[in-house]
């Protein structure tokens, strides 16, 4: 490995070999969609459509028979799926920060990552957006969460918040998608560039006809940048906007300043320790290992322990203000977090998320690929329980003793939740097989830089220009 | 590119040269409006820096429809709500003042962003004038790994045998003439 001997002028390592060609990244990003899928692939994505075929009998089946399937009782009106909806949503804010936060950043080696990432957060978005849909019941319904001219002559109410999410998922999934694509569209052309027959027609089609003409990447590059500003008030305000669901209300635990910037962390944190997990497969399955380097990885387990280290600061805060806040129902609710019958979720939520990460302050762990994979799937955990704990240890017990309850899964709450993992799977690995993984032409621009910082090149001409 | 009978390719004729590097392509660029050509283009893999200021290309006006758009947005998502919660059908929910403004500030926020978001997309298709399917290929590996510099015939004064003359002096590593 000479090649990380060799740094920039900001000290950090070469993002890429500058031995390769541009004409390389094209053939090895290709690769994958070229060939025909390996038996990898086919074992994934057989248990994933498994998986989500059952989670679309299970949906049926709670059509039919009603949300009552579920565990779900009367102090306990939301559970596995809201904790769904809010887990996935967090998934999908890690990819819109690499992708637009960290391109208004000039963080360059977001590059090799920035595509996969989004389109996980496009599929956690639509994994999450089934999750409300089916909670309601009578998801035949649904449209009335719009307002539409309707012969009642009413309206929604805008004062809700869960009106304001229904505003917020989807324009996060609009804007997300405009994203994508907008990136999507220059490495189209180059896969139509290299195929023939059918295959042309279809990526010819898909890049509207992109040429690359410096006119049109002028408005391109503009228009990405506008798409990133606009990405990244998006993100925090969606999430912010999904904990306003719960702070606005009088719950004690819910009713919380302190719940949108939490929210956001939480939310990153998961989503980093998800673009991980992919990651670890994706550049082993694809043979990526060349791009999606160690130093990419080390990045983001930098900014998983950072954003896990926040969120644990918001954990001991809330536990600190509740009692010192004098009120007795909120000092209740922590401490029936901590040491009453949900106490095994809440130690779940603190060690995966709190402890676990805390690994990562070494170089070597942060390094390997075994210790990340671990970590990232053990963060997920945490934060699926965090808001677990969230949602169900607030609502089981209140202000009165006789409204209490305890809440016990069914086997259908289990179905929900390892269903919605298929789905998600399901779209990557399609997305994986068909789509560009990395976006090639930010990869060249980076792959040019690198030459240069390597000395591979002539020393530069346009300095020549520009002097 | 799609060999459709309704999608008649459009001709284009100049002279195109290729290289294998961005910096030949961005010596060339330098030159070519000093030798008086029009209208040059370059078609490049991805965006290389200094190139439209070279060829005199001018800022896009993108940022401004999301600008335009954006605020748009925000006022149309605005008036809606202040209309159907105050005007068209007023409830009293909690209490609240008819025209809730901080409770409208998160809808206000994502009408806008939507709007803008989609809009810039719209404009970006609009400026490049995608989709395009009848304006042709000049090279396969102009999305791969070459750079290429055209110079479109133009107008009377169109001397092809000084254009090729000019691109064979850069450091071209193919030079072609383009007539389709």
């Amino acid at each position: 490995m000479n090649e990380t001997a060799i740094v920039n002028v900001t000290g950090e390592p070469l993002l890429i070999n500058p031995n390769k060609t541009f004409a390389d990244v094209n053939a090895e990003v290709s690769a994958p969609i070229e060939r025909k899928p390996g038996r990898l692939w086919w074992v994934f994505f057989s248990i994933s459509l498994l998986l989500t075929l059952q989670f679309a009998a299970e949906i049926t089946y709670q059509i039919i028979k009603g949300v009552g399937i579920w565990g779900l009782n009367h102090p306990v009106g939301w559970a596995v799926d809201i904790t769904s909806f809010v887990f996935w949503i967090g998934i999908g804010h890690a990819g819109t920060l690499i992708s637009a936060i960290l391109h208004l950043f000039r963080q360059r080696w977001r590059t090799a990552i920035n595509r996969s990432a989004e389109a996980m957060t496009i599929f956690a978005v639509m994994t999450a957006g089934l999750f409300p849909l089916i909670h309601t019941g009578r998801p035949w319904f649904a449209y009335w969460l719009i307002p539409y001219p309707n012969w009642r002559y009413l309206w929604v109410n805008f004062r809700s918040p869960l009106v304001w999410d229904v505003f917020a998922v989807s324009t996060y999934l609009t804007i997300s998608l405009c994203f994508w694509y907008t990136g999507l569209i220059p490495d189209f052309a180059s896969l139509r560039d290299r195929s023939s027959g059918w295959k042309r027609g279809i990526y010819a089609v898909l890049s509207m006809g992109w040429r690359g003409s410096e006119r049109h990447w002028q408005h391109y590059e503009r228009a990405y940048m506008m798409l990133a500003g606009l990405s990244t008030p998006l993100v925090l305000s969606v999430h912010s906007i999904v904990s306003f669901d719960f702070a606005t209300s009088i719950l004690p635990g819910w009713h919380t300043t302190i719940f949108p910037p939490y929210f956001v962390a939480g939310a990153i944190f998961s989503g980093f320790a998800m673009v991980v997990t992919l990651l670890v497969i994706l550049r082993k399955v694809f043979k990526m290992e060349e791009y999606i380097t160690l130093h990419h990885l080390e990045n983001m387990n930098k900014i998983i322990l950072v954003t896990g280290m926040m969120v644990g600061y918001a954990y001991a805060t809330e536990f600190f203000i509740a009692l010192y806040s004098g009120n007795p129902f909120e000092r209740f609710v922590f401490l029936n977090r901590a040491g009453g019958p949900f106490a095994w979720s809440y130690w779940i939520m603190v060690s995966c998320n709190v402890l676990v990460p805390q690994v990562f302050w070494f170089k070597r762990f942060r390094r390997s690929l075994v210790v990340m994979f671990i970590v990232s799937i053990l963060v997920n955990v945490g934060m699926w329980f965090e808001r677990f704990t969230i949602i169900v240890t607030s609502l089981h017990r209140d202000f009165l003793p006789p409204n209490w309850s305890y809440y016990k899964p069914t086997i259908f709450d289990f179905s929900v939740i390892v269903g919605s993992f298929g789905f998600f799977f399901m779209w990557f690995l399609l997305f994986c097989r068909f789509f560009p993984t990395i976006s090639m032409a930010e990869v060249k621009q980076v792959l040019w830089n690198a030459k240069k910082t390597a000395g591979k090149v002539p020393a530069s001409a346009t300095e020549k220009i520009h002097a | 590119m799609l060999e459709l009978p309704f999608l008649k390719p459009k001709p284009v004729r100049g002279i195109l040269a290729l290289y294998d590097s961005p910096d030949d392509l961005l010596n060339a660029a330098a030159l070519v409006t000093e030798h008086g050509f029009r209208n040059v283009d370059a078609y490049t893999p991805y965006p290389v820096h200094g190139l439209s200021e070279a060829l005199g290309i001018k800022k896009s006006w993108v940022p401004w429809v999301t600008l335009v758009m954006g605020l748009t947005g925000a006022a149309l998502g605005l008036t809606f709500e202040i209309w159907t919660s105050a005007i068209d059908w007023p409830i009293n929910v909690g209490g609240k003042p008819m025209v809730s403004l901080p409770a409208f500030i998160p809808i206000t926020f994502e009408s806008g962003v939507l709007i803008g978001g989609t809009m810039t997309l719209a404009a970006l298709l609009l400026a490049c004038g995608l989709p395009n399917f009848q304006v042709p290929i000049l090279d396969r590996d102009l999305t791969n790994d070459r750079f290429g510099l055209f110079i479109p015939e133009t107008g009377p004064a169109w001397n092809e045998e000084r254009a090729i003359q000019f691109l064979r002096s850069t450091k071209a590593v193919d030079v072609r003439v383009i007539r389709g």
